[in-house]
């Protein structure tokens, strides 16, 4: 028993660093973007989550990006190429508020 | 948000427990008097009758969401319905009912399908203006305005006259600005001072939206930012009521001459402001469920200024 545990765990926690590492993310939860600012290299895949019960829509301040209405569960993709600092907000709740920073 | 339920819990009972006492019934009879609204009476089926008797009724629906199947109610299309059954059930029958938006939860086509099927299938005329679920098609609202945009400006506004009163439908879900509440523009805020200028100020004017047009709670999105400007606007009227949805609750204010009132979704609830991490859908246990959904009657006095709105749940 206590040897399946430790396999278990074993195999959660090489994979977990693996997926956080390649895909970085922003949660949308509780009308909220998590974490409000995320800091990555250019060419980099930013993928939104929506994990409210309510469709939220991701739209950047500079329309340089903009997603479709997501669902529960719905994610949304956008590479980010240049460096700079790249403000968005909620489409549909725009008091919502997030900021992805690209730096080499 | 399954870790807020239980503190909660306690939030809501009292809440429930504030809501029978002051909406027990069929609810409360506000007339609206020089702008102060004056609760007359715990009112009976025999005395609704009695005040409509005199004047018109038109009924406010609001935040159906069809479509919507989360924990908070799996069947908005249900409770919908229900609420549907209970308005055609009326001893009075109102003139005409007014949908102050979220028909749908993803502006589908089949979801608008739904809903037209129960509300336009009771037979009643109905008066739309679009939230901001009804916009999120990938035509950026096209499937909302196909339906409900004949006759309208912009992005779907509005108003005509009914029985000596003026109403007025506005939209302020389109062009939201970052870091911004709901939003009106200046284009309809320009057409509603060109639709004011013809109307007398003894007129009484019913204006209606899906965000509330006073700042209900802007730490949660929930107020427009130049609704200033319309009101300005509206102050030379001696009765000005302002209805609207997006909260899913009763909330009430008074500001000289304009009374502002906000109606109940007949899908979820949400939580009151600042009682929970954020707005949104609130699982609360089945009993409860439609003692926190409903819809609100109006009734306009013939030759009066005065405006009552009874507001009932579907328990
Ligand atoms: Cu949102």
């Amino acid at each position: 028993m206590a040897a399946i545990l430790a396999a278990f765990t074993l195999t959660t926690a090489t994979c977990q660093p693996l997926r956080a590492a390649d895909a970085p993310m922003v949660r949308i939860e509780n009308f909220a973007f998590t974490p409000p600012v995320l800091t990555v290299k250019p060419g980099t895949t930013v993928t939104f989550r929506n994990d409210d019960d309510i469709p939220h829509l991701v739209v950047a301040n500079d329309s340089s990006f903009r997603s479709k209405a997501l669902d529960t569960g719905d994610t949304y993709e956008f590479t980010f190429t240049k460096a700079g600092d790249f403000a968005y907000f909620c489409g549909l709740h725009p008091h919502m508020q997030g900021k992805i920073t690209v730096a080499p | 948000m399954t870790h807020h339920h239980d503190d909660e819990n306690g939030h809501i009972s009292r809440r429930h427990a504030l809501e029978c006492m002051i909406w027990a019934g069929t609810g409360v009879l506000w007339t609206i008097s020089g702008g102060i609204p004056v609760s007359l009476n715990l009112l009976g089926e025999a005395q609704a009758a009695e005040a409509t008797a005199t004047g018109f009724t038109f009924l406010q629906i609001s935040d159906s969401h069809i479509g919507f199947d989360k924990a908070a109610n799996p069947h908005a299309i249900d409770t919908l319905k229900e609420a549907m059954g209970k308005i055609q059930a009326l001893p009075q029958k109102p003139a005409f009912m007014i949908h102050t938006g979220d028909i749908t939860h993803l502006s589908k086509a089949a979801q608008f399908d739904n809903a037209a099927e129960i509300i336009g299938g009771a037979g009643f005329d109905v008066h739309y203006v679009p939230g901001e679920h009804d916009l999120i098609d990938d035509g950026n609202g096209k499937a909302y305005l196909e339906r409900y945009g004949k006759g309208t400006k912009g992005a779907g506004w509005y108003s005509f006259d009914q029985n000596g009163v003026h109403f007025v439908a506005l939209v302020n879900v389109v062009n939201l600005k970052a870091g911004g509440l709901g939003n009106l523009g200046a284009e309809q805020l320009a057409w509603l001072a060109d639709d004011l200028k013809a109307v007398s100020a003894s007129m009484p004017i019913v204006v209606f939206a899906h965000i509330p047009l006073w700042a209900v709670y802007p730490e949660w999105g929930w107020g427009t930012d130049d609704a200033a400007q319309a009101l300005g606007l509206l102050k030379r009227f001696g009765s000005v009521t302002v209805l609207n949805g997006h909260i899913h609750q009763i909330m009430q204010k008074v500001e000289g001459n304009v009374t502002f009132h906000t109606a109940r979704s007949t899908a979820f609830p949400q939580p009151a402001p600042g009682t929970a991490a954020s707005p949104g859908p609130m699982t609360v246990p089945a009993g409860q469920l439609r003692g926190l959904l409903g819809t609100s009657s109006v009734t306009v006095k013939q030759g009066g200024q005065d405006l009552a709105i009874i507001d009932s749940t579907l328990a």
